[in-house]
């Protein structure tokens, strides 16, 4: 029986202590009429050289293809230690650490990352995380109705330059609780969010102010002006940020005079492989003065009975297991693992490598952006500096293109026409580190040829 | 046993150069948005890095290493098969945008995947998107509010939850705009049906229940139940925190349930990682079909694509980035696979065998349990009220000293109903062997609770600290390490 160890004697000496006939008595109490007759749509067993055959399969079929595309999810070196020290069944096979003295480990590599994260954000305090960007967005702006008692308004400014997904995950975790949500629209020449459009705000009940920097067509941001504007109309400041990129971008707590007060993000750049979109995790760093609005996990460093210094989770009156329907958010269970690997990532690198990861994914896109706007019917969009990311504008719909270097084994970018109707046939492209000058190039020939090959729409 | 955090190991200068590129780029940002100053990141090489995190790790106690019998969450083997076909570099390295024809074979897996998750469940339709169980619950509730929406039913807010429920649930209602309503358990551990009777009415929007309950027993009024509910107008919505003890049995969809989460890291042997990550699938009911959450797998002749927004203009929306923790879906569905049909019934089976043996044995060592007339499920509760009265040696010091004696304590003081609790389970994949250990254990802290009640109250003993002083933690916050 996989994964089953009674043998036949054990089954008898063990319904013989409890005194049932048969192992089918111990379910006795169910109704009979609510019986199931087994499971005779699930297929019959594998075992492990079977599954291994069929998820090679599997695996072969979808192959290898060369990726360009970001939109929040980037592919990065990851180095082998990480993975190996991930899966080791003490990490991987523990559960949150509630039995602190049994989980020393998770909770000690917690408290690092949260050292870790708390000085890459520039802010005080970081949370043991969320469950990945998109959902951290809106626990931010739940926290944020929270934590502004200056605002009875519950209303936040999004840019329309945010990731569009991140705002529907924010509609649908947050709109539930009467939180009104407006746009900020961007300057169709640079990308950027317009800090104008957020004059007419001035001297109104504004809640919080979000701002992606990068932002989701990799165009920096006006990140001071929009800051100082925020808490000058006592509304919080939420950064959403990319990790890589704070190895070289001056970090949320230093934006404007004081700087944002809820830093948030996804993980995945920080060890996590793409795996067709998670587990990742979402991060969440703020000033000690609003800790205890923040959802998520927090680890503590206190004493144990002999005066040594552990570590523990705290502060966990704010969490559903203790204060139930009026806990800070539902989260329990979220992602842990993926934080480990994080840490553990952040750690072989260090700052300086993390800064040469950030600069060398500039570069590469740079040159893809050069390599590809050089091919007829392709140009960029905007003229702002960027960070990894850039948005390129075809003459024809984005779609069969894409299809086209599919086939070629070319994965191109993102088709993001639909969600920003106004740009057209738009291309959302992305090089990292991991990405040479001769994977440039063969997208560029590969896009020039497509080109040719199909009449352009207009 | 200590290990240094890891910066006291870090030397200026020092890094691991095999792993990032080493030609030095300037990055050409604007000076005002410039980083000024380097982030605090260890400065170690390879080796010290991973020295630390494998000593770390070894501080752990985990499914591997040590019984794990943590009450309602399920810790049972994750086969290392599910984590190595999990990893394979084309599955690892896919984008999640990339096109769909690119990406076949894991839209077959995940549409599999949401086919057998529909026949162990018995409901119509499947979404695999939420990321943990709460995201679950939150997809459920939501889906529930959208459907009276939908029928412009607008009174329906209130949300009932036992009082023996987990946390999750009433803080969920919170979530999705719901008030709560708690109604109490019987002694005998079934709902009290007139208190359920008398809660009821046109503001009901639902009730959500576990079944079997947290108290570790099978809801024997769930018929009753589900009537009284329906006919009120109110949906049933289901915690699949506790599945492992009906797989093949009993299916939620039968018991008349509307929708339900599964906890794929407790019944599908996903690993919990340390906290995560979980994977919160969903079912649901005929009616509530058009609601579930984006994106779902589905199949056109032989090839296989995503249903968004375009094909459920109902559904509650994204509750994620991209699809859910896609590589937690694997393993599940590896693991399902290499079930089966009849490994899967087996699950429940011996679950269930393994603790009504621990629950008898633990029994006759003299352990009261909370509702010793009944048959237990996959777990059930000890209550140590008569030794906290007797030798002053609650709960928390048997799970305490449990850890000196080699096993992972079990849930403690949850459900809150039951005064000095241990939620027991065992899960189908620990021997006889182990239980009989396990026995032996509580057996010898129970004499030493009688003749040297302070061994427990100090336990434990041989850990790598001795009991943490929780209060100081909360009260002197120190939640990141600054350089003396």
């Amino acid at each position: 029986m996989p994964f089953i160890p009674h043998t036949d004697n054990d089954i008898r000496t063990m319904l013989d202590a409890i005194g049932a006939p048969d192992i089918d008595a111990l379910f006795e109490e169910i109704p009979a009429n609510l019986r199931a007759p087994g499971l005779p749509g699930v297929p019959p067993a594998l075992n492990e050289m079977e599954i291994g055959r069929l998820m090679a399969d599997f695996a072969t079929r979808d192959g290898r293809p060369l990726n360009f595309i970001g939109a929040g999810a980037y592919e990065h070196h990851i180095p082998s230690a990480v993975w190996a020290i991930v899966t080791r069944g003490e990490f991987y096979s523990a559960y949150t650490p509630y039995q602190a003295e049994a989980s020393q480990g998770t909770l000690q590599l917690l408290y690092e990352y949260q050292t870790m994260m708390a000085s890459l954000t520039g802010l005080d305090i970081s949370n043991a995380s969320l469950y990945d960007g998109a959902s951290g967005l809106a626990e931010a702006c739940l926290m944020a109705v929270r934590a502004n008692r200056k605002s009875k308004s519950q209303r936040i400014l999004l840019p329309v330059a945010l990731n569009p997904t991140y705002r529907d995950v924010t509609q649908v975790v947050a709109g539930n609780q009467n939180i009104a949500f407006e746009l900020l629209p961007y300057d169709p020449k640079g990308g950027q969010t317009l800090v104008s459009a957020l004059e007419p705000y001035g001297g109104q009940d504004i809640t919080a102010v979000v701002l992606q920097h990068p932002n989701f067509f990799g165009t920096l941001e006006d990140v001071d002006a929009a800051t100082d504007w925020a808490h000058a109309n006592n509304a919080l400041m939420i950064g959403v940020v990319n990790p890589t990129s704070l190895a070289v971008l001056k970090p949320p707590g230093q934006w404007g005079r004081l700087g944002a007060d809820i830093a948030i993000g996804d993980g995945q750049p920080l060890g996590v492989p793409l795996s067709s979109g998670g587990p990742y995790f979402g991060f969440m760093a703020t000033r000690t003065e609003h800790v205890r609005q923040m959802p998520g996990r927090i680890i503590g460093r206190t004493l144990d009975l002999d005066g040594k210094s552990g570590f523990t989770l705290t502060l966990q009156a704010r969490e559903q297991h203790i204060r139930r329907s009026k806990a800070t958010s539902n989260i329990c269970t979220n992602q842990g693992l993926l934080v480990t690997a994080a840490t553990i990532y952040m750690s072989l690198l260090g700052a300086k490598g993390l800064a040469q990861v950030a600069a060398t994914s500039m570069l590469r896109t740079q040159q893809l952006v050069d390599a590809l706007t050089r091919v007829p019917g392709a140009r960029l969009a905007f003229d702002r500096p960027r960070f990894h990311e850039a948005v390129l504008l075809l003459d024809r719909p984005v779609k069969p293109v894409l299809e086209a270097l599919a086939r070629r084994g070319i994965v191109g970018g993102a088709d993001i026409s639909a969600r920003y109707p106004s740009l057209g046939n738009a291309l959302l492209v992305c090089a990292t580190e991991t990405r040479t000058l001769a994977d440039i190039e063969t997208y560029a020939q590969a896009l020039a040829e497509t080109m040719r090959n199909s009449a352009a729409a207009a | 046993m200590h290990e240094k955090l890891i910066f006291e190991h870090s030397a200026p200068g020092r890094s691991a150069d095999a792993q990032y590129p080493q030609v030095p780029v300037e990055a050409p940002i604007p000076a005002a948005l410039r980083r000024a100053s380097a982030p605090l990141l260890p400065e170690v090489s390879e080796l010290q890095a991973v020295r630390h995190f494998t000593r770390l790790s070894q501080l752990n106690f985990s499914i591997d290493t040590h019984f794990y019998p943590l009450g309602s969450c399920t810790m049972k083997y994750n086969p290392k098969a599910c984590n190595q076909y999990a990893m394979l570099p084309e599955l690892l390295n896919r984008h999640p945008l990339a096109p769909e024809s690119t990406g076949q074979g894991i839209l077959q897996i995940l549409f599999e995947l949401q086919e057998m998750l529909k026949e162990v469940t018995g409901m119509r339709g499947v979404s695999l998107t939420p990321m943990a169980g709460a995201q679950g619950e939150f997809a459920g509730v939501a889906m529930i509010r959208a459907y009276h929406k939908a029928r412009h039913d607008f009174a329906r807010v209130e949300i009932i939850v036992p009082d023996a429920a987990h946390g999750t649930n009433p803080a969920t209602a919170t979530m999705c705009g719901c008030t709560v309503k708690e109604i109490p358990t019987q002694a005998n551990g079934d709902i009290d049906l007139e208190s359920l009777k008398a809660a009821v009415g046109p503001q009901t929007a639902g009730i959500m229940l576990t079944n079997p309950s947290t108290i570790g027993v099978f809801e024997r009024h769930i018929d009753d139940v589900r009537r009284i509910v329906h006919e009120a107008g109110g949906l049933l919505y289901y915690d699949g925190a506790n599945l492992n003890a009906i797989l093949g049995k009993v299916r939620p969809g039968d018991m008349g349930f509307d929708v339900i989460h599964m906890n794929l890291h407790k019944t599908f042997s996903t690993p919990h990682g340390g906290g995560g990550p979980g994977s919160g699938a969903v079912g649901v009911s005929e009616r509530l079909l058009p609601f579930m959450p984006v994106p779902v797998v589905g199949q056109d002749g032989d090839r296989y694509r995503w249903l968004d927004e375009k094909d459920l203009p109902q559904t509650i929306g994204r509750l994620s980035n991209f699809m859910g923790n896609t590589g937690v879906l694997l393993r599940a569905y590896i693991y399902m696979r290499m079930l089966g049909r009849d490994g899967m019934q087996r699950v429940s089976e011996f679950a269930t065998l393994n603790s009504n043996y621990l629950a008898a044995r633990l029994r006759a060592a003299g352990f009261e349990l909370a509702y010793p007339e009944r048959r237990a499920s996959h777990e059930f509760i000890v209550t140590l009220r008569r030794e906290a009265r007797e030798w002053g040696t609650n709960a928390m010091d048997f799970a305490k000293r449990l850890l000196d004696y080699g096993f992972h304590a079990p849930t403690t003081y949850f459900p809150l109903l039951v005064p000095e609790c241990l939620l027991i389970e065992p899960t189908e994949t620990e021997s006889k062997e182990e239980l009989d250990a396990f026995v032996d254990a509580m057996s010898a802290i129970r004499r030493e609770a009688e003749t040297e009640p302070d061994k427990l109250k100090g336990a434990p003993w041989t850990l790598p600290v001795r009991r943490l002083d929780d209060v100081r933690a909360a009260k002197q916050l120190d939640l990141t390490w600054k350089a003396a």
